[in-house]
């Protein structure tokens, strides 16, 4: 099962990432573990810059910007 | 450039809805129609030259930059440069701030960013534009620049690291250097367009509405508001107006597209411009919501010091403009 977090303190645009990660997952019909991670000492681990961040299995693949639904699909096929 | 804005606003007001010519909800519907197209448009054209600098300007590389190259000062100039020209969204600040100085770059480096980031803005530089022409927008844009790198490094010379929260000197402490995990996209300007685009859209619809409730404001004073009143009471030109108006500005919590066509009509109504551009500075530079944001990073004494100073030259600023505006 993949692992999807998204890292942002509650702004806007990280609600809108999160809200896409859960469209793309429910359009795909896979599992996924969808986190949320809106602690800053906790998202600072990570080493992010800019929020909003995506990540897959651990990996940051989208940052700094809102992902689609689209994109997220792709990452996760 | 705008003529023909000018020309379709009065032939809407004043040919279709039969207005009275030179009446006061005439003047107002006027100037409400021309600004809003006005601005959206430029507004548009400005975030998206900017959403393709920042596509191809990288916050990791510039992190390093700022933190391996010894530059004798410059530093804290190139970070207020680098504050005003990458735009984010305001929770990022912390995110930031914290990378910053995890990657040994000096607090006051990182605050001459930080201080210019809000201060000197895409939307901001672009609602200028249209309100008061590129010159004064220039004298702005360089203004807030100077300002954060001058702000930035008297803040540096006041040793405040022992009052950033615990956790952030723990980070600094045990610093390590910074490896670039993330992998570049390799993404054509055309590839890229997409999402550029996207991401102007996004800021656009997010601040049409602030810039709509501005410009209404703004319409309403500019048709209402007799010629001179502000003249009266607070242009003058009296020295304390300058404080009295950043004074005012500091709390304040506004979008910098709602203030700026309010305070483009106060212009056009007698406040003098450098003390119009130091309100704003106020208003869009500081505010109580992001220094609840930076509480997590520093201790109310160290934010206390930072608005303390930063206001303190958004005054000297203020008085500045006056005097070369």
């Amino acid at each position: 099962m993949k692992n999807v977090k998204v890292l942002g303190p509650g702004c806007p645009k990280c609600k809108t990432t999160f809200s896409n990660a859960e469209e793309a997952v429910k359009q795909l019909g896979i599992e996924v573990e969808l986190e949320k991670i809106e602690d800053i000492v906790e998202m600072m681990k990570y080493n992010v810059l800019t929020t909003p961040v995506l990540m897959v299995d651990g990996e940051i693949k989208i940052k700094g910007r809102v992902a689609t639904v689209n994109e997220i699909k792709e990452l996760l096929n | 450039m705008f003529d023909w804005l000018e020309n379709i606003s009065d032939w809407l007001v004043y040919g279709v809805f039969g207005l009275e010519e030179a009446s006061k909800l005439g003047l107002s519907l006027s100037f409400f129609i021309y600004d809003t197209i006005k601005i959206l448009i430029l507004l548009f054209v400005i975030v998206i030259i900017m959403g393709i600098v920042n596509e191809y300007f990288p916050i990791e590389k510039l992190r390093n930059y700022l933190a391996r190259k010894k530059m004798y000062g410059l530093e804290y100039f190139s970070a207020a440069i680098f504050g005003s020209i990458t735009p984010f969204c305001s929770c990022s600040s912390v995110p930031l701030f914290i990378g910053f100085v995890q990657g040994g770059i000096p607090l006051g480096v990182t605050l001459a960013f930080l201080i210019t980031s809000p201060l000197v803005n895409t939307v901001a530089v672009a609602l200028f534009i249209s309100m008061f022409g590129m010159k004064a927008t220039i004298i702005y844009a360089v203004s807030g620049i100077l300002l954060g790198t001058i702000g930035g490094w008297f803040l540096g010379k006041l040793k405040l690291e022992t009052l950033l929260t615990p956790w952030v000197q723990e980070i600094i402490e045990k610093r390590t250097t910074i490896q670039d995990e993330f992998e570049e996209e390799n993404l054509t300007f055309v590839q890229r367009l997409p999402s550029i685009f996207r991401g102007a859209w996004e800021i656009v619809r997010g601040v049409l509405l602030y810039i709509i409730i501005g410009i209404g404001i703004g319409a309403a004073m500019y048709g209402y508001v007799p010629e001179d009143f502000f003249e009266k009471y607070l242009g003058g030109g009296e020295w304390w107006t300058v404080p009295l108006a950043v004074g005012a500005a500091v709390p304040m919590y506004a979008n910098a597209a709602a203030i700026v066509p309010i305070v483009g009509v106060f212009v056009a109504k007698g406040v003098p411009l450098g003390t119009a551009i130091a309100f704003m500075m106020g208003t869009i530079g500081l505010s109580i919501p992001a220094g609840t944001l930076l509480k997590k990073v520093m201790t109310w004494k160290l934010i206390a010091i930072y608005f303390g100073v930063v206001t303190v030259f958004i005054i000297l600023s203020g008085y500045v403009f006056n005097i070369l505006l």
